[in-house]
C-alpha cells in the first residue's frame, strides 16, 4: 500500500511516524492496521508529548489502590472497605463544534470510565472555560455546553455537584469542557479492564456501532481551524437512557458477579480499537476480533469504520468462558444487546477479521508503543515582560465600593446559581454540601465518612508563570476541599494546552507538570488519574495554559462538613496572611486583569506555608472551633467576605481592619494560602488565635456577622447591593 | 404497609424512594415495568427519572408499559398510588390524574429547594401535615409546568384536590416561588377518590436533616397512618 498525505493526515500521523511504523512492522500496514496505529499513536490516546513528563507526578501513596494509567480511573482507599474511583477528562474539540453533544458525550464517557471499574458513579463535576460572553459565538457555546451536561447527567441520574467556569478571550472558539466523575463502592468490587485468560470471549455490549465519531481521537489531536465545522461527523451523539441501563447492568455485574468476568472496559476514544488493544496490553495477551460479528446501525460499514467508530454507550466485557451465558443473560435482562465478537488469544497479536478475511494482524506492542516527544520548551519572551511590570506604579483604587460591586457582578466571580440549578445535584440522596460552596460534600451511605470534591485552575496564574500557577491550581483545589473540613487525599488532572510542537507551549506544559508535582508532593496528594488535551488553538492563538485540577478529600464525620454560611453573631477571622497586602499580590488577579485588560505581574505561593495553613484549618475544625470557612481567592479579601455575607445573609463590620497603603491590593489582591473562617464565640476565637500563634500563622479578627452592611476598612456597601450584583451578574452577562 | 416501587428502564429515584421509605420504617420491593402484579395493600410508588428516555413526551411511552394495567386496577380498588416527578407525568399521561405537565416556563431544567403548602390536611397523603406550615422539598425537573383547562382547574380547587402549592416563607403562592410556571402554583394534585397523588417535588430527597430537610417524611407518614385506618 502506498500511503499518501491525505491518508496520513486523516490519522494525524507524520511521515517520520509512518517510517517508524514500517520499521516496527517490517512491511506496509493494511488500511485497518494504519487506522489502529494512527488512532493509538494520536496525542489523545498515545500522549506522545505529555507521557514523557508523567514520571514527575507523585503517584503513590498509602491510600492509592491503582497506578496512574493502569486502569480507566484512579482508585483511592476510603477506609472500612470503601473505595472511590475518580477521573477528569476533556471533551474540548467536540464541544467547540457541537457544544450540546460534545459536552453530553464528555459526561457519558467519563461515567463509563467509572463504572468500567465496577463502581457506581455518585457525582459529576465540570471545569469549563469559554471566551467572553459579549460574543454571540461564546454565548452559543456556553448555553450548548451547559444544556449538554445537564441533558446527560440529569437523564442518567448522577448528580452534577460542582465544578467551575471561567471566561477569558483566549478560550474564544476553543472552549474547555473537562468532566470529572467520582464513583464509590466496596473495595472487593473493584474491577480491572484486562483481557486475561486466552480462550475467553470478547463481548460487546450496549449500543450498535455506527459511523459517528470516526477519527474523533485524531480530531482531538489537531488544532481547530476554519474547516473544523466539517469535522462535525467526528462528534458523537449521546443516549443517556441507554447508558443508564449499561450502568446498572455493569454495577450489578461487579457487585454480585465479579467472579464471572476477567475484565470490563469502556469504549471511548478510538472505540473498539483502543479498548481491545489496551485490554490485551494490560493482560499481556492478544485479541482476535471478527468485525462481521459487531452489530451495526448503518449499512456497508468497512472494517476500518467499525474498528474506529466512537459510537457511544458501548462496553467490552471479557467473561470467563464458563460464565459467558450468565453474562449474556444479565445484560439482556437489562434489555441491552450483548454479542460475542471475538476471543482472547495468547499470541500477543491484534488480529482483526472480516468474516474469513484477515484485515489486520500486528503485535499488540506496536500500537501501544507510540513515539515519545519529550517537550523541548523555550520560555515565552512575554513572561519576563509581564512579570517586570511595575504594579506599584499603577494608581490605587479610587472608589472601592464601586470596584467591589463591579467585581461581584463580573462573569468570573458572580453566582453560578443560574448554571447549577439546571443540573440535578441531589439525586442519589448523598449531597450534603450543595453547589455554590468551595467544594461539594457527599456522604457515603453505610459509613460515617464523606468525600469532598472540587476542581480548580486559574489559567492566568499559569500563563504568567506556569510552574507557580500550576502549583497554585493544586493548592487552591486543596484549599477548597479543606474549607469543608475534609482532608485532601488525591488528584486527577486534565492538562489543557496549545500545540506542543511550539516551544513556548512545550515550556508551559513541562513547567506546569513540574508545578503540579511540587504542590502534590507538598500536600501529599498523589496524582492518580488524568488526561491531556493539547492542540487547543484557533487561528487567533492558543488558550491560556489550563491544567485543571480535580481534588478529592475525605471527611471523617460527614455531618460536621463546613459551608460558607455562618450564623449571625459569629466572628470572622482571616487566617494565613495579614490584611495589609502589597501591589505584588495584584498579579493575575481578576481586579487587575479587568482593569488593564491583560496579564501582568508574577503569582507567588509558599507551599510550605500553604500546607501549614491548611493543617491549622483542619485541626481547628476537628477541635470543633469552626462554624464556617471559605477559601479566600478570586476577587481577594473583599469579594470573599462579601460572599460570606451573602451566604450568611448578614453584614459584617470590619471597618477597624488595617488595609495599609495599597487599598486595591489589600481588598482585591489574590495572595494565596488564605481562609476566612467563622467561630461562634470568644472562647473559640481565642483558642484559634492561640493555635495560629503557635504555628506562626497570621490571624486577624475581621468582625462579627451582624447588621445589613459590609464594612471593610473604608469600603462600605449594603448587603442588598452585594446581592443584586452577585446573584444576577452571570445572567445579565448572558442576556446583554 | 409495604411499598412497591415501579422501575421503568430510565427510572433513577427508585433507590432514593427506598432509602426515604426506610427512614420511616417502610419496607420496599422493586417492581420491574414488565411485571403485572401488585398487592392491594401496597403503596405503589412511581419514582422520578426518564421512564423510557422521554425523547417524545415525558411519560408518554411509559403509559403503555405492562405494569400500568395493574396500577390502574390498584387505583380503581382504592389502593394508594404516589407518582413523583416523572411518576406524576406518567400518571397524567395514563389518565389516572387530569391535566398535563408542560416544559418549565424558563425552558430550562430546575433543581432547587421549593416550599410546599398542603392545601388541606384531609387527604391520605397530607393528614399528618399542618396546612399552615410550608414543607421544604426540592424540585428537579424540566417539565413540571402543570396545565389543565379551566373546568378541570375549578373542579380540582372546589373539591380540595390541589394537594400542594409552591409558596414563599409566609405561605403565599407567588410567581417568584413557582419554579416552572404551573397554573395556580400547583405542585401536586389528587385524583377524585383521593387515593392517587401526583407531585413534581421530591419528598424522598427531603428525608434527612443531613441532606438539608426531612420535611418529606411527613408525607410518607400520612399515607402510612391512612393505610392503618382504611
Amino acid at each position: 500500500m502506498t500511503v499518501d498525505e491525505h491518508t496520513l493526515t486523516q490519522v494525524a500521523m507524520s511521515r517520520e511516524e509512518y517510517a517508524r511504523l514500517l520499521d516496527m512492522l517490517d512491511r506496509e500496514p493494511t488500511e485497518v492496521e494504519l487506522g489502529i496505529v494512527g488512532a493509538l499513536w494520536s496525542e489523545h490516546c498515545g500522549y506522545k508529548h505529555s507521557r514523557p513528563l508523567f514520571h514527575h507526578f507523585p503517584s503513590e501513596g498509602e491510600l492509592v489502590l491503582t497506578k496512574v494509567g493502569e486502569e480507566n480511573a484512579g482508585a483511592i482507599d476510603l477506609g472500612d472497605g470503601w473505595c472511590a474511583v475518580f477521573k477528569m477528562e476533556s471533551h474540548n474539540h467536540p464541544s467547540a463544534i457541537e457544544p450540546y453533544e460534545g459536552a453530553a458525550t464528555g459526561v457519558g464517557g467519563i461515567l463509563r470510565d467509572i463504572f468500567a471499574m465496577g463502581m457506581r458513579p455518585i457525582a459529576l463535576l465540570d471545569s469549563l472555560r469559554f471566551g467572553p460572553l459579549t460574543e454571540s459565538t461564546n454565548r452559543h457555546l456556553f448555553n450548548g455546553v451547559v444544556s449538554g451536561i445537564g441533558g446527560y447527567g440529569n437523564c442518567i441520574g448522577v448528580p452534577t455537584v460542582g465544578g467551575e467556569v471561567q471566561f477569558d478571550e483566549s478560550y474564544s472558539g476553543n472552549p474547555l469542557v473537562n468532566a470529572m466523575a467520582i464513583g464509590v463502592g466496596r473495595r472487593e468490587h473493584l474491577l480491572s479492564a484486562s483481557a486475561a485468560g486466552p480462550g475467553n470471549p470478547l463481548v460487546l455490549v450496549g449500543a450498535d456501532t455506527g459511523r459517528d465519531g470516526i477519527h474523533g481521537a485524531t480530531f482531538a489531536s489537531v488544532e481547530l481551524d476554519g474547516k473544523s465545522d466539517e469535522r462535525r461527523p467526528a462528534v458523537q451523539v449521546g443516549n443517556p437512557f441507554l447508558e443508564k441501563l449499561l450502568l446498572e447492568a455493569c454495577v450489578e455485574l461487579a457487585e454480585q458477579h465479579g467472579d464471572w468476568i476477567e475484565g470490563l472496559q469502556d469504549l471511548g476514544a478510538a472505540g473498539l480499537t483502543s479498548s481491545g488493544v489496551e485490554a490485551a496490553d494490560r493482560a499481556g495477551t492478544g485479541i482476535d476480533i471478527d468485525v462481521a460479528l459487531v452489530p451495526r446501525r448503518e449499512q456497508q460499514m468497512t472494517p476500518y469504520e467499525v474498528m474506529l467508530s466512537e459510537s457511544q454507550e458501548r462496553m467490552l466485557v471479557i467473561p470467563k468462558r464458563e460464565h459467558l451465558e450468565d453474562v449474556l443473560t444479565l445484560f439482556r435482562r437489562w434489555e441491552i444487546r450483548a454479542d460475542v465478537i471475538g476471543v482472547v488469544t495468547d499470541d500477543g497479536m491484534v488480529t482483526i477479521r472480516d468474516g474469513d478475511q484477515v484485515v489486520a494482524h500486528l503485535p499488540v506492542a506496536i500500537p501501544t508503543d507510540p513515539p515519545q516527544y519529550p517537550p523541548e520548551g523555550v520560555r515565552p519572551a512575554e513572561l519576563d515582560r509581564w512579570q517586570s511590570e511595575d504594579l506599584e506604579a499603577l494608581p490605587d483604587v479610587v472608589d472601592e465600593n464601586a470596584a467591589l460591586l463591579e467585581l461581584l457582578a463580573c462573569p468570573n466571580i458572580a453566582s453560578r446559581r443560574s448554571i447549577y440549578r439546571q443540573y440535578d445535584h441531589q439525586v442519589l440522596n448523598n449531597t450534603v454540601v450543595l453547589p455554590g460552596g468551595d467544594a461539594a460534600v457527599l456522604r457515603i451511605k453505610g459509613s460515617t465518612r464523606g468525600i469532598a470534591a472540587a476542581t480548580d485552575c486559574n489559567g492566568r496564574f499559569v500563563g504568567l508563570e506556569p510552574r507557580i500557577g500550576a502549583a497554585i491550581a493544586v493548592a487552591e483545589a486543596a484549599r477548597n476541599v479543606v474549607a469543608t473540613g475534609a482532608r485532601p487525599v488525591a488528584v486527577t488532572d486534565c492538562l489543557n494546552f496549545g500545540n506542543p510542537d511550539k516551544p513556548e507551549v512545550a515550556y508551559q506544559l513541562e513547567q506546569a507538570v513540574l508545578g503540579i508535582s511540587d504542590a502534590c508532593r507538598a500536600l501529599d496528594t498523589p496524582v492518580v488519574s488524568g488526561n491531556a488535551s493539547l492542540y487547543n488553538e484557533t487561528p487567533h492563538g492558543q488558550i491560556l495554559p489550563t491544567p485543571s485540577i480535580g481534588m478529592l478529600g475525605v471527611i471523617e464525620h460527614v455531618e460536621t462538613a463546613l459551608r460558607i454560611a455562618s450564623n449571625v453573631g459569629d466572628t470572622l477571622l482571616l487566617i494565613g496572611a495579614e490584611t495589609v497586602q502589597g501591589s505584588a499580590t495584584l498579579a493575575g488577579s481578576e481586579y487587575l486583569t479587568t482593569k488593564l485588560g491583560r496579564l501582568a505581574g508574577c503569582p507567588m505561593i509558599d507551599l510550605d506555608h500553604e500546607v501549614r495553613v491548611q493543617e491549622l484549618v483542619l485541626v481547628a475544625h476537628q477541635a470543633g472551633l469552626l462554624t464556617a470557612a471559605h477559601d479566600c481567592a478570586d476577587g481577594g479579601l473583599a469579594v470573599t467576605l462579601a460572599e460570606m455575607c451573602l451566604a450568611g445573609d448578614a453584614g459584617v463590620d470590619a471597618s477597624a481592619v488595617d488595609l495599609g497603603p495599597r487599598l486595591d491590593a489589600s481588598l482585591f489582591g489574590e495572595a494565596q494560602s488564605r481562609f476566612i473562617v467563622a467561630v461562634a464565640d470568644e472562647v473559640a476565637a481565642l483558642d484559634l488565635e492561640a493555635r495560629a500563634a503557635a504555628a506562626d500563622i497570621p490571624v486577624t479578627r475581621l468582625g462579627k456577622m451582624e447588621g445589613t452592611r459590609l464594612r471593610l476598612g473604608s469600603a462600605d456597601v449594603p448587603v442588598d447591593d452585594l446581592r443584586a450584583a452577585y446573584e444576577y451578574g452571570l445572567e445579565r452577562a448572558l442576556r446583554d | 404497609m409495604r411499598a412497591a416501587i415501579v422501575v421503568f428502564p430510565g427510572t433513577w429515584s427508585d433507590g432514593d424512594c427506598e432509602w426515604a421509605l426506610a427512614q420511616v420504617g417502610v419496607e420496599s420491593r422493586r417492581v420491574w415495568h414488565r411485571e403485572t402484579e401488585l398487592d392491594r395493600d401496597e403503596l405503589v410508588v412511581l419514582p422520578g427519572g426518564f421512564s423510557y428516555g422521554d425523547y417524545l413526551r415525558c411519560g408518554s411511552i411509559a403509559r403503555f408499559s405492562p405494569i400500568m394495567q395493574a396500577i390502574h386496577d390498584h387505583a380503581a380498588v382504592g389502593g394508594f398510588v404516589i407518582g413523583i416527578c416523572n411518576g406524576f407525568q406518567v400518571l397524567c399521561e395514563a389518565g389516572l390524574l387530569p391535566g398535563v405537565l408542560m416544559r418549565n416556563d424558563s425552558l430550562q431544567f430546575r433543581c432547587q429547594d421549593s416550599l410546599l403548602l398542603p392545601a388541606n390536611s384531609t387527604s391520605p397523603f397530607t393528614r399528618e401535615l399542618d396546612s399552615t406550615q410550608p414543607l421544604r422539598v426540592p424540585v428537579s425537573h424540566g417539565e413540571g409546568n402543570y396545565y389543565a383547562d379551566d373546568v378541570t382547574l375549578d373542579e380540582l380547587e372546589a373539591s380540595g384536590r390541589v394537594a400542594f402549592r409552591y409558596v414563599n416563607e409566609s405561605g403565599d403562592p407567588t410567581t417568584e416561588t413557582n419554579p416552572n410556571g404551573s397554573l395556580h402554583n400547583i405542585a401536586g394534585i389528587l385524583n377524585e377518590a383521593g387515593n392517587v397523588l401526583g407531585m413534581m417535588p421530591h419528598p424522598e430527597r427531603a428525608c434527612e436533616a443531613l441532606l438539608g430537610s426531612d420535611d418529606g417524611n411527613a408525607i410518607w407518614r400520612s399515607v402510612i397512618s391512612a393505610a392503618v385506618t382504611v
